[in-house]
């Protein structure tokens, strides 16, 4: 009552035309026969893909500067940040004469993101201050053994010829000043 | 000489029969899958062979690969007997079915029919109600309280849609004077189909049949939410595949009955005014009668998408006050009509 959105439930008996089920079966079959022949909804996976968002948050991308050297500087930011507990990582420092590589003093040995436990929400990379990590538009693989989803800074690496456009991710307003 | 050339005549089409039941009964199960996907705008299995066109054999290798369990508890015999039963007599009811006239091969008039029995209603109704013992001995055997009470639901089911189902079929040898299914379909020769002249005998015949064979609006025996999977609970690996597999072939024979019996069979309008030879109307035939088959099996299919399952009291109820009283009226109406 106090909401007025009350329903007075109505048990009423069947009239005869009704318990004859007929009239509603044949109701029932027309609208099954007009779907036999609507366009499918099914997106075929493999061979088709859905449309995805600029922003979909999909497989981590590891940067690399303008130069070509990592970014990452193993500050461990994104590892606190990561509400699954998906990242971890072993820091070095970097030795004279390895400034092309690492952009950065102390840089990420190794850097490991299990998938399996990820679940994309992207704070990591809201968190690294040295715009090392984003997330990118691509699906993990999928695959049988799941040593294969401990994917290891070697995999999740951007290489210097084959640069990966994070730029649809930088334009997201919580970004655009760091940007 | 004409004796082995009568066995031989019988060996290859026993066999041709069975063979056929069972491709079409393994794409039954094929055509099912995808009709409901249709039906539910999907797109269905599609990823063995083109369009999915291999996925029965996936699916029967995979029941083959699978162990067959047999529980501790349950009576060993009996728990493989029952998927047999099952799958026997479900082949067993195409013995008698006319699938067309004759060929003429080498001189000799080749009947295409097994066995052109006098009493064919009579066997085929004794070999569908086979059927349940298929059920009740594997539910029985499996010595599991769900498969027990999902048998006695199956088995008082199908008692029960049997009576008016063979009511119904007294109506249909009253109204044609023979028992013999062979004769059953001559007689509807020229579009004179029993549909026509037993309308009412058709609908309750139909709505038995989809009893007999489990399917929905009557599929009782299979509920998960109170009988976990039913009367094969327990069952696994090809067993199980027998089961599933019995309920394909019980409905590509209910289908096969019903258009033998209401659709004039392999009959088709101007049969013998097109003038071709008597082999090739004699294949025409059967062609048109997979024909009229394929379509009620597709109307077997596209039900089960469709309409939800009855209760169980309803379902009692429908079976003993409506359809029972039904096919009497409709077999008195009949013998009146006949003897005036
Ligand atoms: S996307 Fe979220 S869950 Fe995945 S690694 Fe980054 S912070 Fe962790
Ligand atoms: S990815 Fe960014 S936040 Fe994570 S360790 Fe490297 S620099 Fe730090």
């Amino acid at each position: 009552m106090l909401t007025n959105r009350s329903k007075v439930v109505v048990n009423k008996t069947l009239t005869f035309s009704e318990s004859l089920y007929f009239p509603a079966i044949f109701r029932g079959l027309m609208i099954t026969m007009s779907h036999l022949f609507k366009r499918k909804v099914t997106v075929r996976y493999p061979e088709q893909t859905r449309v995805f968002s600029p922003v979909y948050r999909g497989l981590h991308v590891l940067k690399r500067d303008e130069k070509g050297a990592e970014r990452c500087t193993a500050c461990g930011l994104c590892a606190v940040a990561c509400p699954a507990e998906a990242i971890t990582m072993v820091a070095a420092e970097r030795e004279p004469g390895q400034e092309a590589l690492f952009r950065e003093e102390k840089y990420a040995a190794q850097y490991e993101i299990n998938m399996l436990r990820c679940i994309f929400c992207g704070l990591c990379e809201e968190a690294c201050p040295k715009e090392a990590i984003y997330l990118t538009p691509r699906l993990v693989p999928s695959s049988f053994k799941r040593e294969d989803f401990f994917w290891k800074k070697e995999r999740l690496l951007e290489t210097v010829e084959n640069r990966v456009d994070v730029s649809r991710r930088l334009m997201r307003p919580a970004q655009k000043g760091a940007a | 000489m004409l004796d082995l050339f009568f066995i031989i005549q019988k060996l290859i089409l026993v066999s041709a029969v069975l063979a056929i039941t069972l491709v079409i009964a393994m794409y039954t199960t094929y055509a099912e899958r995808k009709l409901a996907a249709f039906f539910q705008d999907r797109v269905g299995p599609n990823r063995a062979g083109p369009f999915g066109i291999l996925q029965p054999l996936a699916d029967g290798l995979k029941f083959m690969f699978k162990e067959a369990f047999i529980p501790a508890n349950a009576n060993k015999f009996l728990f493989v007997l029952g998927p047999s039963i099952s799958m026997i007599a479900a082949c067993m009811a195409c013995g008698v079915i006319p699938w067309g006239s004759s060929l003429m091969i080498m001189g000799h008039e080749v009947p295409l029919q097994i066995a052109d029995l006098n009493v064919g209603v009579l066997y085929l109704f004794g070999v569908v109600s086979l059927g349940v013992y298929g059920i009740m001995i594997g539910g029985w055997a499996s010595n599991n309280k769900y498969a027990l009470l999902s048998t006695i639901r199956a088995s008082s089911q199908m008692i029960s849609y049997e009576i008016a189902m063979g009511i119904a079929l007294i109506a249909l040898t009253l109204s044609t004077g023979t028992l013999s299914l062979k004769e059953i379909v001559s007689l509807q020769h020229g579009g004179h189909w029993n549909v026509w002249v037993q309308p009412l005998g058709f609908i309750i015949f139909i709505i038995c049949a989809f009893a007999e064979t489990n399917r929905m609006p009557f599929d009782l025996p299979e509920c998960e939410t109170e009988l976990v999977g039913g009367y094969h609970t327990e069952y696994s690996g090809m067993q199980l595949g027998f089961y599933l597999f019995a309920e394909y072939i019980n409905m590509f024979v209910s289908s096969t009955v019903m258009a033998a019996l209401y659709f004039g069979g392999f009959n088709f309008p101007f049969l013998n005014s097109l003038g071709l030879s008597h082999n090739l109307v004699t294949l025409l035939g059967v062609g048109v009668f997979f024909a009229k088959i394929f379509a009620l099996m597709f109307f077997f299919i596209w039900i089960r998408w469709t309409i939800p399952r009855f209760r169980y009291d309803q379902l009692m109820r429908l079976g003993w006050k409506v359809l029972m009283p039904l096919a009497i009226f409709n077999m008195l109406v009949t013998a009146v009509l006949i003897l005036l």
